[in-house]
């Protein structure tokens, strides 16, 4: 099935029921095993059994940038292509990102404060994770505050490719600057410098929340489709000619 | 499983993070329902789609 094919709402709507079941499987069943693989993973020499922290607070700050990349090329889709579904997709993914960006910054905090003595330092990298969480609000707002949906994402999908500059300035931002942060260790030109006794739960857990992240966003994206389509009847309903007694 | 003298800031982070994604969870799946509801609603009051297909039809 090719993107030209799945612009058709109905089709995408067919498509997106026969398989969230089974991905919502695979998702259950690998965060069971990447929960399980954390759970029995040693403790670190230096920070003891909070490294625990890091198998869930990697994946949803690699997811917060990622969410971002995904409305970024849907943003493309809504001012290039007019891709029927651009918007859909990403209006849709937007509320899952602010979550993501969220636990990020919550669970980053919850591992420095053990480790750095400190819940929050204005430094690079937390900054502008914190800028990406209050462009998420500000996109929510945003297609709250317009009612005509195509409307709507025009700003969207303007707003969103500006924001996307941030997103290369949070993943540089530990080699550009002397941040409290640690600099990369998984995505980095020499490999990874994790043990594989951390790596693999680690990317076991990042596998795990993408997977809850696709599938989330498509349940999300069936909800807009419909959504529109309540919309297009209550207008279909108020255009109707009222019979006078 | 020992949590050493952390252990609250390791349960608190799991939890934070098992209540969000179920919160993220629960509130699409209530959206979806009262979406579908409410077209169900719209549709039976003689509001139809022109290509006569149902709205909330998801096959």
């Amino acid at each position: 099935m090719t993107l030209t094919e799945l612009a058709n709402p109905t089709r995408f709507l067919s498509l997106a029921t026969r398989i969230l079941p089974w991905l919502a499987i695979l998702t259950g069943v690998l965060l069971a095993i990447g929960l399980y693989q954390s759970a029995v993973a040693p403790d670190d020499y230096q920070q003891g059994a909070t490294v625990k922290i890091m198998f869930i607070h990697v994946p949803n700050a690699w997811l917060s940038m990622f969410v971002w990349g995904v409305m970024s090329v849907a943003s493309l889709g809504t001012l290039v292509w007019r891709h029927p579904l651009a918007d859909v997709a990403a209006k849709a993914a937007a509320p899952i990102g602010a979550a993501f960006t969220f636990l990020a910054l919550v669970t980053g905090s919850l591992w420095g404060r053990p480790m750095w003595g400190t819940y929050w330092e204005w430094d690079a990298r937390l900054t502008s994770v914190l800028i990406l969480f209050l462009m998420y609000l500000g996109l929510i707002a945003l297609w709250r505050a317009v009612e005509d949906p195509s409307r709507a994402a025009r700003a969207a999908a303007v707003l969103t490719l500006v924001g996307a500059i941030n997103i290369p300035i949070i993943k540089f931002s530990v080699d550009w600057w002397n941040t409290l942060h640690q600099p990369a260790s998984v995505m980095k030109m020499s490999g990874s410098s994790l043990d594989k006794s951390f790596l693999i739960p680690l990317l076991v857990m990042a596998v795990a929340f993408s997977l809850l992240f696709i599938t989330l966003h498509l349940a999300a994206m069936r909800n807009e489709i419909l959504r529109r389509r309540l919309r297009a009847l209550q207008m279909l309903q108020a255009s109707k000619p009222v019979a006078l007694p | 499983m020992a949590l050493g003298p952390y252990a609250s800031f390791i349960v608190t982070s799991y939890a934070l993070v098992a209540a969000v994604v179920l919160i993220l969870i629960v509130w699409i799946a209530i959206d979806h329902r009262r979406v579908r509801a409410r077209l169900h609603e719209m549709e039976s009051s003689g509001v139809a789609r022109r290509s006569g297909r149902g709205a909330a039809d998801l096959t």
